[in-house]
């Protein structure tokens, strides 16, 4: 059961990707204000969502860690390799966010980037991550787990506290395609249905992504784990 | 006050006072962050007014790094900082001792460096100059704090100097913003500081909480 799920779920995900790329080139239909270009909002959004998630999953992980660690290290180490997983793959997300926004950008705004308040969290969100992937580089054993861990729940609590200041500084971001005033927003159904889908898409795609990178860390985990007890037998 | 936050403060102190390294350090590098400013940015008139602010905090917070990571690595040698971790009393409270210490070197180079900054500068508060006595402390405070805490995870890795303000300083970036924006409103009189003072102060709360909470963790790691 778990092989064919384990061969099934690529199958659709690739599947589900065409049908997206499909749908947002083919199907809907150009903005009637910034023509062809908006349609990289169909890999920007899903992109910027799967981001947030996953950093989310980290945070999830950390806390996890740190619950864990004392009295059931096999739970600790799940949690840590998820915390793992989900700030790399976070971090690769924000990337393509960080790349297609300005890209459309420079299109739709004239400029290539500004200080607004959604794009400086995503940027300094991506800093945080990118220092707790380097933390974790530069620390060994156990420790950095533990360390790496407290620096992921500081980096969340970071977030609101980054989006709140710079909302009061100064924000130009177009308001969200979903829950946001109702004169903004998409007004064609083909054009959501599009979104929809590639956000399934992308969604996929990230979990399959996000999945094979906790399994390599869990195999990680166990080498270490192997290769620490060889040298303790070899020393005693 | 409890005797073993105040030991601690007391150590710390003394040992600063008798060698006078951090705030000479910091002292000489933040002045020659100013003096590199000036020569980059060349601060006449009323853009000096417009910089100022940004460059003061940066100044300091480049400044304080150094000293910050002088803090724990001080407490390696002679394994004083095991002999910390065994001690039966709370990490919080060494901590808490840790920040104020380097609070305050922080805050006389601070004091140091403000002529400096009104004579080069040309400065003139247009605003209440007055608020300047509550925004740079809580700027400093957020530095220090979560300096402080950072520095005593950094000491755990390799690469430990060089680690310190690659995690501080993103997660120092709200304060940053906000101590910036309520010095250059003060010094330029065009809006109101206050949304950006209280803003600094929730951050210290939240972010000072949380380091007292989690510095055990961090401390005991192993």
């Amino acid at each position: 059961m778990k092989k064919v799920l384990l061969t099934l779920f690529p199958l659709i995900t690739i599947l589900l990707m065409a049908w997206g790329y499909h749908q947002a080139i083919y199907v809907a239909p150009d903005d009637a204000m910034q023509g062809y270009i908006f349609r990289i909002i169909y890999y920007h959004v899903p992109s910027a969502t799967v981001a947030f998630l996953f950093f989310f999953v980290s945070l999830i992980g950390s806390i996890g860690y740190l619950a864990f660690r004392r009295n059931s290290p096999n739970r600790a180490q799940v949690a840590d390799a998820w915390a793992l997983a989900g700030a790399e793959v976070g971090v690769v997300f924000c990337t393509v966010v960080l790349t297609t926004g300005p890209l459309w950008g420079r299109r739709a705004w004239g400029i290539w980037w500004t200080w607004d308040a959604r794009l400086t969290t995503t940027l300094v969100l991506w800093l945080i991550y990118v220092s707790y992937l380097l933390l974790r580089r530069f620390a060994a054993g156990p420790q950095m787990q533990t360390l790496a861990a407290v620096l992921g729940i500081f980096g969340a609590l970071d977030v609101p506290i980054v989006y709140m200041s710079n909302r009061w500084w100064r924000t130009q971001h177009p308001a969200p395609v979903f829950g946001g005033d109702p004169g903004s927003g998409m007004k064609d159904p083909t054009m959501v249905n599009a979104l929809l889908w590639n956000m399934l898409a992308w969604f996929c795609w990230g979990m399959l992504v996000l999945f094979l990178r906790y399994q390599v860390e869990r195999r990680h985990q166990q080498y270490a784990a192997i290769e620490a007890q060889e040298a303790l037998e070899a020393s005693a | 006050m409890s005797s073993t936050l105040w030991t601690h403060l007391a150590k710390d102190l003394r040992i600063e006072w008798r060698s006078k390294d951090a705030i000479n350090s910091m002292l000489f590098f933040a002045f020659l962050v100013v003096v590199l400013f000036s020569m980059s940015f060349d601060p006449r008139g009323s853009f000096a007014q417009q910089i100022a602010g940004g460059v003061l905090s940066v100044a300091t917070m480049f400044a304080s790094v150094s000293a910050l990571n002088q803090a724990w690595a001080r407490e390696i040698r002679h394994q004083v900082m095991d002999a910390q971790r065994m001690a039966p009393t709370s990490g919080a409270e060494l901590f808490l001792a840790k920040v104020l210490a380097n609070f305050f070197f922080v805050s006389i180079v601070q004091i140091a460096l403000a002529p400096v900054f009104l004579v080069m500068y040309n400065l003139h508060a247009e605003g209440n100059a007055w608020l300047l006595i509550l925004v740079l402390p809580l700027g400093t405070w957020a530095l220090v704090a979560n300096g402080t805490f950072f520095a005593a995870l950094a000491i755990r890795s390799r690469n430990r100097e060089l680690l310190l303000p690659l995690i501080l300083f993103p997660i120092f970036l709200p304060a940053l913003l906000g101590m910036v924006q309520a010095t250059t409103n003060i010094l330029t009189g065009e809006s109101d500081p206050w949304l950006w003072i209280k803003m600094l102060t929730g951050y210290d709360i939240i972010f000072t909480t949380v380091s007292l909470l989690l510095f055990d963790v961090v401390f005991h790691a192993e």
